[in-house]
């Protein structure tokens, strides 16, 4: 049983873009609450769309990383995993940050998506949080126990857009975040340097 | 009732453990109770954990991951599914018994059901009907178990060969893995069965989502603080699964941090455009 990084369950911990959903109905919710299930369902089955295309590898993930800027927050995911970084970055450094930010989310994630082909979504619940809305689901993927994803949708950014997601408790945001600061501390700190590396991710 | 017996020779090395626990969690570095309050990472150990995580990196790379991804490429799913279905039917015996300890009459019904069916039905436990007569879903460990007596996290410790865990857990681990109710039966296959079939189980874990283990082990800046965050994450979430206080705690609201209204620092405004210009 060597080094395996995470429990059982968790294996499906980096997931993000790339599981390959099918989206089932929804009960009747308040209005918001009907949006926010709305908004996941939509993401469910573009993502399905873009997996059944047959396109090539290449091709699929400008699709993702189109999926990933219309559905979700991303200044504010970026800016957060950038963390206190942050606030000493310049106007221009945050703008090519989060633009590399955004390819290399979509590359790293989209490029998983194989290994949940076939996975179901079933929506359970959504409820109102302090930024926004969190809605509930649980993912079946063949031979395993179901295992629960929370997507957080907000309207901060003026429309309702994802930004965050659970899976079996693990925190996408807080674990790019750590990510990104352990590269910036291996580039001792360089945010120029990190925006060209991420650019070229992949 | 073949396996009564054992069940009730199964408390008493738990207790002496249990026991052996407390004195040893008693004598570790503990952690100011705010910070763990605040749900931050102690990690009192940390250069001989990454001194650890560089060996299980070495065993991964050279023995457990390519077996792993042998495994599942020799064997069809179907009969990895089948491995996992009777490892997993194995470990419910020692599920039932902690979840009587942990005081919770229900699920441990679930696990000895789940158990009787899948056994019988599911042929020496490699289907699971249970899942189709929808009985619940049992997980629980010695490590839940220690959670529930109110024992606390304790440090985050990576152990040779296993990987992530806490001090609390490593007890919970060595405790199922070496007192499996089924290891007491009269009629067994091996010693320490459940051993065994823990390390197909992950085998076929390891194989099945090889590019996204691999993702984290080999291609993180730093797969040692990545394997400890969705690790102690992971696990949280896992014991807080019925609490909805802490469930809630588990939320960080990027909004408060960076503050959504930043007139006073344009620099902070997450909602410039990044187009812009």
């Amino acid at each position: 049983m060597p080094s395996n990084a995470i429990t059982r369950r968790a294996f499906v911990t980096t997931a993000l873009a790339g599981i390959g959903l099918a989206a089932t109905s929804l009960p009747a919710l308040a209005m918001t609450e009907t949006a926010a299930k709305k908004l996941v369902d939509s993401v469910v089955a573009e993502i399905n769309k873009v997996i059944a295309s047959g396109k090539s590898e290449s091709a699929m993930l400008r699709d993702f990383e189109k999926i990933f800027v219309r559905y979700g927050d991303v200044p504010i995911m970026a800016r957060y995993a950038l963390g206190p970084d942050a606030r000493s970055a310049s106007k221009s450094q945050m703008r090519q940050f989060t633009s590399a930010f955004q390819h290399y989310i979509s590359r790293k994630y989209g490029r998983r998506f194989r290994e949940f082909i076939g996975g179901q979504v079933t929506v359970t619940g959504a409820r109102k949080i302090k930024a926004g809305y969190e809605v509930r689901s649980t993912v079946k993927l063949r031979g395993e126990a179901p295992f629960e994803v929370t997507f957080l949708v907000s309207d901060k950014s003026g429309k309702d857009k994802f930004y965050n997601m659970f899976i079996e408790g693990v925190n996408m945001l807080l674990t790019e975040r750590t990510e990104i600061g352990a590269m910036l501390d291996a580039r001792r700190g360089n945010l120029d340097q990190l925006i060209r590396d991420l650019k070229s991710y992949g | 009732m073949e396996y009564r017996r054992p069940v009730l020779m199964r408390f008493v090395p738990k207790l002496v453990l249990a026991l052996a626990a407390f004195s040893a969690l008693a004598a570790c570095a503990t952690q100011p109770p705010e910070e763990a309050a605040r749900g931050e990472i102690f990690d009192p150990y940390e250069n001989t954990n990454r001194a650890i995580h560089r060996f299980n990196l070495g065993v991964d790379r050279y023995l457990f991951g390519p077996a792993s991804k042998g495994y599942v490429s020799v064997f069809p799913e179907p009969i990895v599914t089948s491995f996992n279905h009777f490892a997993e039917n194995i470990s419910l015996p020692g599920q039932a018994v902690d979840y009587l300890l942990q005081g919770k009459p229900k699920e441990m019904g679930y696990a000895l059901l789940r158990f009787a069916v899948n056994s019988t039905v599911g042929i020496a436990g490699l289907s699971d009907p249970a899942s189709d007569l929808k009985i619940p879903q049992v997980d629980t460990d010695f490590g839940e178990t220690l959670h529930v007596w109110g024992f606390g996290e304790g440090a985050y410790v990576e152990l040779p060969l296993y990987g992530p865990s806490t001090t609390r857990d490593a007890i919970g681990v060595v405790v199922n893995l070496f007192t499996n109710p089924i290891d007491l039966a009269p009629t067994r296959p091996v010693d320490n069965l459940g051993l065994y079939t823990e390390l197909v189980r992950r085998m076929s874990d390891r194989g099945r989502y090889s590019q996204t283990v691999d993702s984290i082990l080999y291609e993180s800046a730093d797969s040692y603080a990545q394997a400890r965050l969705i690790y102690l994450q992971n696990r949280r979430f896992e014991l807080a699964r019925d609490d909805e206080e802490s469930y809630l705690g588990l939320y960080t609201d990027p909004y408060a941090e960076t503050g959504s209204g930043a007139a006073d620092d344009p620099y902070l405004d997450p909602y410039e455009d990044p187009y812009a210009e």
